[in-house]
């Protein structure tokens, strides 16, 4: 493991690209004024004030975040910040756009005297995430310090975490247990994935999975050699022993168990899909992975075979059949959908009877699963309406999507950029990715390199899970788009997770230390 | 603003979402072939301070593929076996410590095993006062020797090679 990165360091003498940062950087706040600006022009025909208050802010926001990493991780990627300011910014100008447009409906549905909708778009919140996102990632780049000056003062590197393996598993399944506390757990929107802690909910799922990838690295370091070197060859494919395949299962059981009580498909496909992935760059055996998606399918087929498990049922059953369930359908026992919406007589009885939900108590009343497609249906014309090149920012009318300023940030993003710009968009996410894998590449230390290989592999998963979901590629399932989605949980652990990347880029980046007599005699021995 | 303005300003914002993509690929192209602009900030960097850069003073020892020299060192046995390291004038520690150059996960090995070095042109192979013992060919290394181009070097299971 240890030749490869250090072959590409003998090629590669990495320099300090902090111009090269900088740059891109700047490249970054242009691409969110102009955002910023678009939408001024487009609605208003001038300049919004949102530029300089939302704009500025994030302009600052990352001067100061580039401003440390210039000088306390100076041999960082250079592409790691202004790819994450980028992606965080066009949200925020997404999320500022959809503000206007509906704290204006907020308004007329007020003066009529009535509520739209409980969650809307927030760019002043964002902003102020933003902000504790970033200052989240100043500090780790400013407590995490090099992993070979283990003797320094308060050192706490992202290897010190290695000595804690087990607790942080720990951590990461009490976090992951958290929403299904009677109390604190919250379900919205059908899933129990919130807690509320004092006035916010946070959503503890994107902080846990930070914490099983480094739970996942300290284990794997440790079992890797059982599991990439013994077992029976039948064909092609080696077979691992029985006691190695402890822990998989372990973790299968728990994403299921994930899956049933929370309902929610998409978190335990990104659990399982870390764990695989994790496994496979730890013994780079094609046998875990087909072993890993032939529990998941098993899994999942078991699921939705069961009867109490309605909630995965339907979604799966809205992914492959939507219209039935626009504006309110009802999944009976017998696997027919019956339409609730407004312009049924069942609605209307409903309604008549004095029901606040009509659709929902029309079907209560059919014993059937009642759900609501319309968020897909509509993210899906909204996509559709963009075409290739968009409506142009702030010309759309992406609100009509529910939640289109977090699930669905990515087709609202599609209406106004069209493909072009979501191919845009992706291709960053991609370039993120990357970054991250070629500091595994680079990494010196086994645990780092898993370290640095999983949490790619979250962003990963996670944008495929989400983006897949609002697209109808897969079933849909509510999880965040890192950095665009509005939401401080997301963010918060987004900055971090970028904060490890460059940390860790710049321990593998930076060049080895140089020999004190200059005849190439003597052997430098590191302390480590 | 009418609707062709707007469609400019449209047609705009992508391209400098996709000139921010492009340039973003740029730099990675630049960190993996070099650009002008980084080698040259690279020769900045080296050039003030020859003194302290302990391999820059000394002329090359051969030209490449000239002469008999090594130009590569190859693991024919053991778990690292295929495993090729360019020797450069740089000294090359093996052992199971993660900081050698070629780490090894062997019993048989220490954790700094033994260390090859060039002299004068020659590769020259040193134990490090290892448990097992590093031989070369059939022979015991107790003092630093000259490695023979084509002549095994057996540390714990690993066996290493020179090449040209």
């Amino acid at each position: 493991m240890n030749s490869l990165g250090d072959q590409i360091r003998a090629y590669l003498p990495y320099q300090r690209r902090n111009a090269a940062s900088l740059a891109l950087l700047a490249f970054a706040m242009v691409l969110t004024l102009s955002a910023f600006a678009e939408v001024g022009l487009a609605r208003d025909g001038n300049i919004p004030s949102g530029l300089f208050v939302y704009g500025g802010g994030l302009v600052v926001l990352a001067m100061a975040a580039y401003v440390v990493q210039a000088k306390f991780a100076p041999y960082a990627d250079p592409l790691l910040l202004p790819l994450a300011v980028a992606l965080n910014g066009l949200g925020l100008a997404m999320i500022y756009r959809l503000d206007l447009d509906t704290s204006r409906d907020h308004k007329v549905a007020e003066m009529a005297g009535k509520k739209l909708i409980s969650d809307e778009a927030n760019a002043g919140g964002q902003l102020m995430w933003t902000f504790v996102g970033i200052a989240l990632f100043v500090t780790a780049v400013l407590i995490m310090r090099d992993t070979d000056r283990p003797d320094a003062k308060f050192s706490f590197t992202p290897k010190t975490a290695q000595r804690y393996t087990y607790i942080i598993g720990l951590g990461a399944i009490i976090l992951l247990l958290l929403p299904i506390v009677p109390g604190i757990g919250a379900s919205i929107n059908g899933a129990r994935v919130w807690i509320r802690v004092a006035g916010f909910s946070v959503q503890p799922g994107e902080f846990a999975k930070l914490l099983l990838v480094v739970f996942f690295a300290g284990y794997l370091v440790n079992k890797r050699q059982a599991m990439s070197l013994i077992g029976k060859k039948v064909g092609p494919i080696s077979l691992p022993r029985a006691r190695d395949l402890g822990p998989i299962l372990v973790i299968w059981f728990f994403s299921l168990g994930v899956l049933f009580m929370q309902k929610d498909l998409g978190t335990a496909l990104l659990y399982f899909g870390l764990f695989i992935s994790m496994l496979y760059i730890a013994t780079q055996r094609v046998s875990w992975v087909v072993i890993g998606l032939g529990l998941l399918a098993v899994g999942v087929f078991v699921a939705t075979q069961l009867p109490f498990m309605g909630h995965v049922n339907q979604r799966i059953d809205i992914w492959q059949n939507p219209k039935p369930y626009f504006d309110g359908g009802c999944l009976l026992d017998s696997g027919k959908v019956v339409p609730v919406n407004p312009d049924t007589d069942l609605y209307k009885q409903a309604k008549a009877a004095g029901s606040s939900y009509p659709g929902f108590t029309a079907c209560d009343k059919l014993g059937g699963e009642y759900s609501d497609s319309a968020q897909l249906m509509k993210g899906m014309f909204a996509l559709g309406e963009g075409g290739v090149l968009g409506t142009g920012l702030g010309q759309g009318e992406p609100w009509r999507t529910p939640l289109s300023f977090s699930d669905f940030i990515f087709d609202s993003m599609g209406e106004e950029l069209g493909l072009t710009g979501l191919m845009a968009i992706l291709l960053v996410y991609a370039l993120i990715v990357q970054r991250g894998m070629k500091t595994a590449v680079a990494a010196r230390d086994p645990f780092l390199k898993l370290f640095a290989g999983g949490v790619s592999f979250v962003v990963a998963l996670q944008v495929f899970v989400i983006v897949g979901g609002v697209t109808k590629l897969i079933p849909l399932t509510g999880l965040t788009t890192p950095f665009l989605s509005q939401g401080g949980s997301s963010l918060m652990a987004n900055w971090i997770l970028i904060a490890i990347l460059v940390r860790m880029s710049h321990d593998a980046r930076k060049p080895a230390p140089q020999a004190i007599q200059d005849e190439g005699m003597t052997q430098i021995v590191s302390t480590r | 603003m009418s609707e062709f303005t707007l469609t400019l300003i449209k047609l705009a914002f992508l391209a400098v979402l996709w000139l921010f993509v492009i340039a973003a690929v740029g730099v990675i192209r630049a960190d993996l072939f070099g650009s002008k602009a980084a080698t040259k900030a690279a020769e900045r960097a080296a050039a003030p301070r020859p003194q302290k850069a302990p391999r820059a003073p000394k002329p090359p020892r051969t030209p490449r593929g000239g002469g008999n020299a090594p130009t590569k060192l190859v693991v024919v046995q053991g778990e690292r076996s295929g495993t090729v390291i360019n020797l450069t004038d740089a000294p090359i520690t093996i052992g199971r410590a993660h900081d050698a150059t070629l780490m090894v996960t062997d019993d048989y090995a220490s954790s700094r095993h033994a260390r090859l070095y060039a002299q004068n042109g020659q590769w020259i192979v040193e134990d490090l006062g290892s448990t097992n013992g590093t031989y070369l060919g059939r022979t015991k290394v107790t003092r630093p020797m000259p490695i023979p181009p084509g002549v095994p070097v057996r540390i714990g299971k690993t066996v290493i090679e020179l090449r040209k």
